[in-house]
């Protein structure tokens, strides 16, 4: 595809790469990380790369802060920065330039921070290495950046250690880092991607901001077109190891050339704001019904000391027909998840009823509930982890209904049947799981909750760790799979786009409590809560309907 | 901070308390009964032997005894040693001198040399170095330490000259030199299984911490591979090697069986095998109490350690 390889003049660009090569150990899949891509970071200017996991765009950025492994060489190509070529310089130089005059900040904020060194010594640690200042001056401009980037009581945060902080706050102290000798580069390295949508959406804003307000050029990379849409001036698409498609953001999210480009935009989840088709399965039936479930943690003893007490869930009713599907939205902490483990009794409640298909399952034994368990199942977020990984797929699938008393000989064809109908072929039957990929994981975990024939179907994340084009795969799976067998769900999700693409009706929780429920359309069109109203504003990139067509961002 | 030490505190009692009470129960099972030592006298009669259950009060029920014995163990009062007749914790407090000063030494040498061999091999991994520490670990962990001992004596003792072969200090010369000349041999073969050991959790414990992110943030600021080193990783490394040193520190105190028997050094090791032997109960109950005690407190300073390095336990 024609990505445009001719240099932009020397002073335009903050940063250039040119004909970028990096080679992968032998016997990987593919023998480049990164095959031949050129782009240009202009001055001022915040550039996207975007592309699915294993695109190479991290490798990308640890090329340019000189942080490769010594496993994978860079086999050709060039990169200025700031005028310096990179490759190929001596490494004290490249450390010299590091955190002076690029800066790197990375996705997960509660691992970027060392636990045993306080928020200032981390951020001041960057002026000393670069011998800047003296002690009390070095602490003078750590506070300072301190309440740049907006964290509350500078003074106090100072001596903080990380593990106090929030995941928000740790970004902010990341950023602080970065901007700490006041770098051309900032690169971003998916800096939003393990942050709670509105924290993300202060996140954004604060890059956004400091970018302007000092001229800075940021190298932004993300796999979410939500984001390049918020910020990005310019985006890079990225395939496998290469540049696809790139040049404005304007241009690359309305009108993409490449198909690879077209197929991720079409694949983002977007708001619909419009309700779900009724199934022609769907009745009134109500399958679950709850009423005023609790439950609250507590740690620590009640003997000796303080003791902890979270209540996760708190009162919360709410009831579900035969055939449809229910959202439950929320951030982090919400108890959205503590909610599914109380529905399949994987955890007890404290208080209040289950009522499914009228009996009330709350209160029910171990033994008493294990009848019951086949026709209430999960569908897990982490597809590496869910399945064992020394039983085949046959094995994982037919152990579950032979325990439950199935003949081996039926469950293995209803295995193998259930392996067509989620899109896999009948030879995976004898294979183990890492011989799959994400996606093709997740429909084996989604067979191995049917094999049972359930009622309802729990789905607790199910496609956040899957990249878009494989989560709207996955999605209409699950919506074809309601339609066929007339299953409900419970679908729940950190992401209000997503649950719009699947949900008849949708519960947003906030600290354990149902703050509002109701159909996607009054959810994200007509939100009746100040928090729900408060989510729907900060989904990246997103617009409700209901707001004029020139507040877009694009 | 103050619920969990009183926490494990209580803990710490009961544990104890159980300790002793098996402690004392198996220890009376076991065939002769306190008094084989002094029955294996021919000038000891039936009747001197029962004035002296008697004294002794071993004539009433086991629970009276044990009562008894843990009331004085409370009040500070360990008993009198069957041999000499020397108050328990004299006996004790003699050998324990001795054991310090072997099991110090080679603990020092064993966490520093250890240290040092794991952090290198995990920042070299897979490099010569690296390789020929492993081989070294498994070398020194599969052989006994009897052997390096014996091995050392023959070498440095009889073919050399260089280095006596045993005892603390030759009689007659009490000089600070003679002590560590005597030394030298006991507490390198004594530390050289656990540089072995301490060297492959160290190495493993730096590795765990160099692939974690916050490393990479540090390189991204533009450090320094050797603060890298000194500032992020090694402090963070220690970190599990704190609980590793409380649960090897009480061998420190409670002596090295085999290195003591071998060099002939007067520790609590030979203590403990020698009280035995000789059925010497109240030394052998008090050699029990101490170690247990040691125990419980290396794990909680141990763990009162690392609450003090590590912010999010001590604040949580």
């Amino acid at each position: 595809m024609a990505a445009r390889t001719e240099a932009v003049s020397g002073d335009d660009a903050a940063l250039s790469v040119r004909g970028l090569t990096v080679d992968l150990p032998k016997g990987m899949e593919r023998a480049h990380a990164v095959e031949n891509i050129s782009f240009d970071l202009k001055r001022g200017q915040i550039l996207c790369i975007i592309g699915e996991s294993g695109s190479g765009k991290s490798v990308t950025a640890n090329t340019i802060m000189g942080l490769l492994p010594k496993l994978i060489p860079v086999s050709s190509g060039a990169i200025h920065l700031d005028g310096t070529a990179i490759i190929g310089a001596p490494a004290k130089k490249l450390r010299g330039l590091r955190g002076r005059v690029v800066s790197m900040i990375f996705q997960d904020p509660l691992s970027a921070l060392n636990p045993l060194m306080t928020v200032g010594e981390q951020v001041t640690e960057v002026l000393t290495a670069h011998g800047v200042g003296t002690k009390a001056s070095r602490r003078q401009r750590a506070i300072e950046l301190l309440t740049e980037v907006g964290l509350p009581d500078p003074e106090l945060m100072y001596y903080q250690y990380p593990f106090r902080l929030s995941g928000g706050q740790r970004q902010r102290v990341m950023i602080a880092m970065a901007l700490a000798l006041e770098p051309t580069v900032l690169i971003a390295d998916e800096p939003t991607t393990a942050l709670d949508v509105t924290t993300q959406a202060q996140i954004l804003k604060l890059i956004r901001d400091i970018q302007r307000r000092k001229g800075m050029s940021v190298m932004f990379i993300t796999h979410d077109f939500g984001v390049v849409a918020e910020i990005a001036d310019s985006v890079v698409v990225m395939e496998k190891g290469r540049v696809v498609e790139q040049g404005s953001a304007e241009q690359v999210l309305k009108s993409p050339t490449h198909p690879y480009t077209q197929r991720l935009i079409a694949a983002v989840p977007h708001l619909t704001g419009e309700d779900r088709a009724a199934q022609a399965k769907a009745s009134n039936e109500t399958i679950l019904k709850v009423e005023r479930l609790s439950k609250t943690y507590r740690s620590g003893s009640a003997l000796f000391g303080s003791q902890r007490i979270v209540p996760a869930v708190k009162d919360v009713s709410f009831d579900l027909a035969a055939g449809r599907t229910l959202g439950v939205v929320g951030e982090s902490g919400s108890g959205k998840s503590s909610l599914g483990r109380l529905l399949i009794k994987l955890q007890d409640s404290d208080g209040g009823r289950i009522l499914f298909e009228g009996r009330d399952i709350a209160n029910l034994s171990e033994s008493e509930f294990r009848p019951l368990r086949p026709r209430i199942q999960m569908i897990f977020q982490d597809p590496f982890a869910s399945l064992n990984p020394r039983s085949t797929i046959g094995q994982i699938l037919t152990v579950g209904p032979v325990a439950h008393g199935m003949p081996y000989a039926q469950a293995r064809e209803e295995a193998r049947a259930l392996l067509a109908h989620v899109g896999l072929d009948a030879g995976a039957f004898g294979r183990y799981p890492h011989e799959f990929s994400g996606g093709q994981r997740q429909r084996i975990g989604i067979a191995r909750a049917l094999m049972f024939k359930p009622k309802l179907l729990i789905a607790d994340e199910a496609v956040s760790a899957l990249d878009v084009s494989i989560q709207a795969q996955i999605l209409k799976l699950l919506d074809q799979i309601q339609r066929e067998t007339g299953v409900s769900m419970i679908f729940i999700t950190h992401d209000l786009r997503v649950a719009s693409q699947i949900c008849d009706e949708i519960a947003v929780m906030q600290k354990g409590q149902i703050v509002e429920r109701g159909p996607p359309s009054q959810i994200f069109l007509n939100p009746q809560s100040a928090y729900t109203r408060e989510l729907v504003a900060a989904i990246p990139g997103e617009r409700p309907r209901s707001t004029p067509p020139a507040a877009a961002n694009f | 901070m103050r619920g969990f030490l009183l926490n494990r505190l209580s803990q710490s009692l009961v544990l104890l308390l159980i300790v002793s009470v098996i402690g004392f129960v198996v220890l009376n099972l076991l065939p002769g009964g306190p008094l084989a030592q002094f029955g294996l006298d021919p000038s000891m009669t039936q009747d001197d032997l029962n004035r002296l259950k008697e004294q002794l009060g071993l004539n009433r029920p086991l629970w009276m005894q044990y009562l008894d014995w843990a009331w004085r163990l409370v009040q500070g009062d360990w008993g009198h040693s069957f041999r000499d007749g020397a108050p328990v914790l004299d006996v004790i407090g003699r050998h324990l001198v001795a054991t310090l000063l072997l099991m110090g030494s080679s603990t020092v040498i064993a966490i520093a040399i250890g240290t040092w061999i794991g952090i290198r091999g995990a920042t070299h991994r897979y490099s010569i170095f690296d390789y020929l520490a492993t081989v070294g670990a498994m070398v020194a962990l599969s052989i006994p330490t009897f052997w390096f001992g014996l091995v050392g004596i023959y070498v440095f003792s009889l073919r050399l000259g260089w280095l006596p072969a045993g005892n603390m200090y030759t009689i007659g010369d009490g000089s600070v030199l003679n002590y560590l000349h005597h030394l030298i041999m006991p507490s390198i073969v004594l530390a050289l299984v656990h540089v072995a050991i301490w060297s492959r959790y160290m190495r493993t414990a730096t590795l765990d911490v160099i692939s974690q992110e916050f490393v990479k943030t540090a390189r991204a600021k533009g450090l320094s591979e050797r603060r890298i080193l000194m500032k992020h990783v090694v402090g963070n490394a220690l970190l599990p090697m704190i609980t590793l040193a409380g649960m090897q520190l009480p061998s420190v105190l409670t002596g090295a069986l085999v290195t003591e028997t071998v060099f002939t050094w007067p520790g609590m090791g030979r203590l403990f095998l020698d009280s035995l032997g000789y059925s010497d109960y109240p030394v052998v109950m008090g050699l029990l109490m101490f170690s247990a005690i040691l125990v419980v407190l290396c794990n909680l300073l141990a763990d009162i350690v690392v609450a003090i390095i590590d912010p999010r336990i001590r604040l949580s």
